[in-house]
This record gives C-alpha cells, sequence and structure tokens, in this order.
C-alpha cells in the first residue's frame, strides 16, 4: 500500500484553488463529513492536514480542494491526473454530529465552501431545510455553485467586490437572513478563514443558535500526538485533530487561535521566496 | 581458551569507547558514541571474570544470556555472540545503544563492586554492529501455523511481538498510523543517538521474515479493531500504540508561540528532518534561547537536538535534582559536555509573552526537597520569594505523556484505567478483551524501549498460547533466533 496514491481527476478552479479526487478505497469507505486527513507530497514534504469535502464509496476516492498559499500547496499544485501522491492518511478527527434539523444554515468562505459541501448533503439526506450561504472574494474564485444549489433549498452567493450577487461577506448576509425569514434557523455552520468564523459566531451568538465551525489549526501527525494544533474551546485545552476539527463556534477562543496561526510565518515567506526563485532559475511554473 | 580471570588480573578500568567530542558533535547529528574497536572488544570482554553466579542477566529486561555472549566476544566468535544475543533481544544494536545499562545489567556487575563494571552495553552494540556490519542474516522458511495476528504499532513492542510471532509461523500485519515505520525509535530517538539505518534494517529483516506493514494506518479511525477481529480475519490483536499524547503543566502562557511539546519538537526534528530545512520542507520553529523542561531522556533528546540544531543557550529546568533524574547516565552527561545549562530544584510558575502571542520569557521558582511522596521519591516544594525570570523565546516540555485516547474510544469493552492505559494481565498480556493484547508505554506509560520489547516478547507467548500454538511452537521461536534470524 506504499507505491502511492493516485489522482483520479483533479480540476483547477482558480490561480490558487485545485480540488483532487484521489484513490483511497478503504478510506472512502469510512469517510464522513467532519472528517480530515493529511497528505504528503513526497519524502521530503510536510504533511498537510485537509478537510475532506467529498467521498464516493464506490469508486473508492476521496476529495479535497486545496488552496495554493505556500510553498508546498504550489508544489503540489504542479502534480497532474494519474501521478500520485506518497502518503495519504486519513481519515482524521471526529466526524461531525449531523442529525436531522427543522432548518440550518450553512456558511463557506472561500476555501471552506468545500468542506461545507459534505455537511450540506448530510443535513439534506435527513431532510433538513438547508439554507446555505458562499462567499469568495471576487467571481473568477467561484467553485461548486452547481453542487450547492442541488443540496440547499436556498443559495445565497457573497463577493467580497459585488462581482455576483451579494457585495458583501457572508456573515452580512447570515445576519439578515436571522434578522428576516429564518429567525427559526435550529443550528449552523460555518467554515471558512478564521476572521470569517469568528464574525458569523459574533452574528448568531444573540440569536443564541448554535454555530459549528471547523478549526484549521497547524498540524504535524493528526492524531494527537503532538499538541501543535491546540486550542482553548470553553476554557479547556482541546486538540483539534482529535477533539475536533468541530467545534462549538461560541466557546472557541478564537484570538488566541489566530495568534497561534502565525507560528510559522516567518518560516513561510522563506520556503516560497526561495521556491519562487529556484522556478525561475530553473524555468518552471511557481 | 583464556587463562585464569579474577577481580585481581582483570583491569580494573572500563574500556573507554571513541566519541566526537563534545565542541564537534554539538554542530552536527551524527552519532556521538563511536563504538569499540575489535581491539577494544576484546580487552574488554576479557575483564568479564564469568562468575559462577552471574548477577547480571537478572537485571535484565529480557533476561539476555550476558556471561555467554561476552564469552563468544572473548573467543572472537562473533557470529555466536549475535546468535546469543538475538536469543532474547530482537533489536540489540538499538538496545546496547539506549538501554540504561547502569540501573539494569552493570549495576548489579560483580566485576563493578571492586572496580568498574564490565561495559555490557557497549559490546552488546559491538556485537550487534559487527553482524549488520559482517553477517547476511539467514531467512528460514518456516511453515504457517494457519493463524493471524495484527499489530498495531511499529514501535520496539509491536517490533518485537511480530519477530516472535512470525517466528512461530503465524502471519502477521503490522499497521502503522505514521509515514514510516519504528515509532519512538524514529520520531522520537535522535539520530546523534540512534542512527535510523539501523532501526531500518531490523524492520527489513521483519519483512524479509514474511511480516507486512501497512504504514499510514490509523486503527480506531481506518479500521477499528473489532473491524480487524471480525471483518478482516486476524484471530488475535496486539496494541502497541506507546504513550503519544503530550503532557502540559497548566501553567498560564502554555499555548504562546514558541511552547512546544517534546513529542512536537522532535517529531519536526527527526521524523520531518526539520534538522535539515529547507532540504526538507518542514520547519521547526525554534528560537534562538530555549528551555527544556523535565530531566528525563526525552529532555536530554530534546535539549542536544535544540542544540545541535543553533541554540545560541540551552537550560534545562528541573524541580529535583540531578541525583533524582531518570535520564540514562550516558545523556546526562554527554548534554553537560556539550554546554547545556542545567538548572536543578527549579520549576516553571508562568511563561511570559511578548504581547504579540510569542514567548518572551519564563518566570521560574526554586524548590527544596520535602518529605518522601507515594513513589517514595523525596517531592519537591516550592520556595517562596524566590521567583526569578528566565530570558527564553522557546520553552519545550518533555514531562511525559499520557495514553492516546484514539484505540480505547474505538473499542467497545476495553478496560483502562483512570489515565487512560490499557489493563492487561501480568503474565499474557491479554486485555479485558479475548484475543487483545498489549504492552509497552500504552500500558506502562512512557518508559523504555527494553520494557516496551520485554513486553511485546511476553504478550507474543501469550498470543501463541492464545492462538492454540503453544510450547512447540516457542521451541521453533527458540531455534529460529539461533539462526540469526
Amino acid at each position: 500500500m506504499s507505491t502511492g496514491y493516485r489522482i483520479v481527476k483533479k480540476e483547477v478552479y482558480s490561480p490558487v484553488t485545485y480540488m483532487w479526487e484521489v484513490e483511497a478505497p478503504d478510506m472512502a469507505r469510512v469517510a464522513q463529513p467532519g472528517h480530515f486527513l493529511m497528505v504528503r507530497m513526497n519524502e521530503q514534504g510536510e504533511r498537510i492536514p485537509l478537510t475532506v469535502a467529498d467521498f464516493d464509496r464506490q469508486r473508492g476516492t476521496v476529495t479535497v480542494v486545496i488552496q495554493a498559499v505556500g510553498k508546498s500547496t504550489r508544489e503540489m499544485m504542479q502534480l497532474q491526473e494519474g501521478e500520485s501522491i506518497l502518503d495519504f492518511i486519513g481519515p482524521l478527527g471526529e466526524a461531525s454530529h449531523i442529525q436531522r434539523r427543522s432548518k440550518v444554515i450553512l456558511v463557506g468562505g472561500g476555501l471552506g465552501v468545500a468542506p461545507v459541501y459534505p455537511q450540506l448533503r448530510a443535513y439534506k439526506e435527513l431532510g433538513s431545510t438547508t439554507i446555505s450561504i458562499i462567499g469568495f472574494r471576487t467571481q473568477s474564485l467561484i467553485f461548486w455553485e452547481e453542487k450547492f444549489r442541488a443540496m440547499s433549498d436556498e443559495l445565497h452567493i457573497a463577493t467580497d467586490d459585488g462581482s455576483y450577487g451579494h457585495k458583501g461577506f457572508v456573515s452580512q448576509v447570515l445576519q439578515l437572513l436571522l434578522e428576516g425569514a429564518h429567525r427559526d434557523t435550529e443550528e449552523i455552520v460555518a467554515i471558512g478563514p478564521l476572521p470569517m468564523m469568528q464574525a458569523c459566531c459574533d452574528v448568531t451568538r444573540p440569536f443564541g443558535i448554535r454555530t459549528m465551525v471547523s478549526l484549521n489549526s497547524i498540524m504535524v501527525d493528526g492524531t494527537g500526538m503532538c499538541g501543535s494544533c491546540r486550542v482553548t474551546v470553553g476554557g479547556k485545552l482541546k486538540f483539534a485533530c482529535v477533539d475536533g476539527p468541530d467545534f462549538d463556534g461560541h466557546q472557541v477562543d478564537f484570538a488566541e487561535l489566530m495568534l497561534r496561526q502565525r507560528r510559522f510565518q516567518r518560516e513561510e515567506q522563506e520556503s516560497l521566496t526561495r521556491y519562487e526563485e529556484e522556478c525561475r532559475l530553473t524555468g518552471r511554473t511557481a | 581458551m583464556s587463562t585464569v580471570k579474577n577481580i585481581h588480573t582483570i583491569p580494573k578500568g572500563r574500556t573507554p569507547m571513541a566519541e566526537q567530542p563534545p565542541q564537534v558533535r554539538a554542530g552536527n547529528f551524527e552519532e556521538v558514541a563511536l563504538g569499540y574497536s575489535l581491539q577494544d572488544a576484546l580487552r574488554e570482554a576479557d575483564r568479564c571474570i564469568e562468575c559462577k553466579k552471574p548477577r547480571c542477566i537478572a537485571g535484565c529486561p529480557v533476561g539476555i544470556d550476558i556471561p555467554g555472549f561476552i564469552r563468544a566476544i572473548a573467543q572472537q566468535d562473533m557470529r555466536r555472540a549475535y546468535e546469543i544475543l538475538r536469543q532474547d533481544n530482537p533489536l540489540p544494536a538499538v538496545c546496547g545503544r539506549v538501554c540504561p545499562q547502569e540501573s539494569q545489567c552493570e549495576v548489579r556487575c560483580v566485576v563493578g563492586v571492586k572496580a568498574e563494571p564490565v561495559c555490557i552495553g557497549r559490546l552488546e552494540r559491538f556485537a550487534a554492529d559487527y553482524a549488520m556490519a559482517h553477517f547476511e542474516p539467514e531467512v528460514l522458511r518456516i511453515d504457517s501455523a494457519g493463524k493471524k495476528a495484527a499489530i498495531i504499532g511499529s514501535g520496539p513492542a509491536g517490533i518485537a511481538c511480530a519477530a516472535d510471532l512470525a517466528r512461530a509461523g503465524v502471519d502477521v500485519t503490522i499497521f502503522e498510523a505514521l509515514h514510516m515505520a519504528g515509532g519512538v525509535l524514529k520520531y522520537g530517538i535522535p539520530e546523534f543517538r540512534l542512527p535510523k539505518i539501523i532501526v531500518d534494517r531490523e524492520i527489513e529483516l521483519l519483512k524479509q521474515m514474511g511480516v507486512k506493514i501497512e504504514l499510514n494506518t490509523v486503527i480506531g479511525k481506518l479500521y477499528t479493531i473489532p473491524q480487524l477481529m471480525q471483518e478482516k480475519g486476524f484471530d488475535a490483536v496486539f496494541i502497541g500504540t506507546g504513550a503519544g499524547f503530550p503532557k502540559f503543566q497548566g501553567i498560564p502562557g502554555e499555548n504562546l508561540n514558541g511552547v512546544f511539546s517534546a513529542n512536537e519538537f522532535l517529531t519536526r526534528v527527526n521524523l520531518m528532518r526539520g534538522f535539515r530545512h529547507p532540504e526538507y520542507d518542514t520547519p521547526v520553529g525554534m528560537g534562538r534561547k530555549v528551555a527544556v523542561i523535565g530531566a528525563g531522556n526525552t529532555a536530554m533528546d530534546c535539549a542536544r537536538c535544540a542544540l545541535r540544531m543553533g541554540a545560541e543557550k540551552v537550560t534545562v529546568v528541573y524541580r529535583r535534582t540531578q541525583k533524582e533524574s531518570p535520564a540514562r547516565a550516558e545523556e546526562l552527561h554527554h548534554a553537560m559536555e556539550e554546554g547545556i545549562d542545567f538548572q536543578w530544584l527549579t520549576n516553571p510558575v508562568k511563561i511570559l509573552g511578548n504581547g504579540q502571542g510569542w514567548v518572551a520569557g519564563m518566570e521560574c521558582i526554586r524548590m527544596a526537597l520535602g518529605e518522601p511522596d507515594a513513589s517514595g521519591r523525596r517531592a519537591p516544594v516550592e520556595q517562596p520569594g524566590t521567583n526569578f525570570e528566565i530570558p527564553v523565546d522557546t520553552v519545550i516540555y518533555a514531562l511525559g505523556t499520557r495514553a492516546n485516547p484514539i484505540i480505547a474510544k474505538s473499542t467497545p469493552g476495553l478496560k483502562t484505567n483512570q489515565w487512560g492505559y490499557i489493563e492487561v494481565d501480568e503474565q499474557t498480556g491479554m486485555t479485558s478483551i479475548p484475543g487483545v493484547f498489549a504492552g509497552g508505554d500504552i500500558v506502562t506509560g512512557s518508559a523504555t524501549v527494553i520494557l516496551a520489547l520485554g513486553a511485546g516478547r511476553r504478550a507474543a507467548k501469550g498470543m501463541l498460547q492464545y492462538l492454540g500454538l503453544g510450547p512447540a511452537e516457542a521451541a521453533v521461536v527458540a531455534s529460529a533466533a539461533k539462526a540469526g534470524i
């Protein structure tokens, strides 16, 4: 089982966003919404945590959507369909606790749209009324609009610059919906960059509606061994990789987590600069 | 044949072993201890006076025939020395390097009463390294016993259990959560104490015996133990998952950037080869002034890695004294030689931030040893008014580990104690679930490689009995070991 994991399908959604459907039959069989997995491209590569965006138990594949933000994710973007990654480990974390809800609002910000999708589908399959809000910086970055439309009773799209749909942030749309037609929402899911999740939680707190977020803490092993992903939830120490990655957003210490996300800022910048230089010298695409 | 040897005829001093000098080795990750030459080994082997009633064997957690292998070295029969070692220890090249001989075999050495004890550990290392360099291992064809066993974890306990079961003809598969096999031998113990090539060779030998290793497989997530037994056809399971759950102290400031658990630090440096960043992508994120909390082997490993990673200053902070430090004597000694500062009878009180989420310093308090506690060790007591600050930007916690919950959470009926460690029958290693066995750190809490090995072997015996492959198979195991596999 160590000849690598084949990329069965690859799609590029934007200069910085791409999707891999990876052949991993055993993992596909047990993957659930909320799970994440670890990817390592090659011998020198880092272990990178990615939330499960889809799984197909018949095809034996698991899908992830990746944002090319640093050296590793940009290098990974060069892989083509048919090529293999060295390590693909999962499922990790606790699966989302999804049950039938009379009404649930699911909010995806940017890359967060991907891990929202399997939760949306699960809620819908259980007979819930699903309201979805997906937001991107600009129209050219939008992906999975049709997939969301198919599973949502209502779909709202927001762009920061107003190039498509509502102009503004997903949290603003959320506020409007809660104040208006969807005051009776039972549960909210919000996944995306930390400031977005924090903003959504701030919106929902006065309404007293539970808001589940998915934390993308920095990880190494992903199995609870190292504590890199530690986060304070409800005043207690939790590990995002074994206690999460889903948590009650109203309990999460976002301020602390946002500081912890900066742990390797310097190294990340240096790595990227080195990579771009290397690509320039060897004539490869960065 | 040797002439009469007794305490008066042998050299009183131990044969020194070549080492990299401290100033040099503090800047590289190569092995510190360079091993005996043949001359050194023969001289030291001759110091064993072959007592009528050897006391050393009882000190060895796996009962190696110590006088036997040493005599073989003295007779220059290196093959026989290696066979004797392998009879009881599947990883002599590892143990010769990492066992705390000073509290196991060597402390009981009769020669040690009036002179310096025989260097049993260095001789074990010599014999194992010699065999690795000169002999091809024989791979016996072993008939299948018609049973399948799953081993969870490819650390020392799992490796030892797998080897014994494979020798008895059991079809063995090891499931390893990480992307490399070896467990703590790979992610924990640094290259300069235990070269990874040695671990890889042992794992290769296992594969040659027919043992299958599935990496990247987290049991409890991808498959559960009930699934292994009910759906995947395994007749018995051994849990050797280690104690992989870091312990923090619970003082303010522990979530500041720059605070690591020893597991995180060592995994980045060793497993992910952070010491060769940027050739390897994973960064370590260490600052310039490092404090390591704790004084066991893990703390020594962290301190010495930090030094080699280029720290300006490394300070070990421990609430008891050097005497109470559980580290292997040689590691403590090497750490001191390398210029690491030791603050004994000192405990952290608070980790201080710089206002932007990074460690800026650590407030400590002095301790004194009071009355013995439940474990018999004198309990450290804070000395009020002795608070002081050390300027650090990195703090590494090496205070031991707790049980990782993934297996217990996914195995209904598996009895654990209040700290999450798995309860087992002392004789057989079996857990509360028939056919499921456990050993190593997941049972005892963080301990040593040799204890894990012993537990793995004990469980293998218990498993063979459970599988109905009794004493006859034990004889096969013994003769297979004799062949050096």
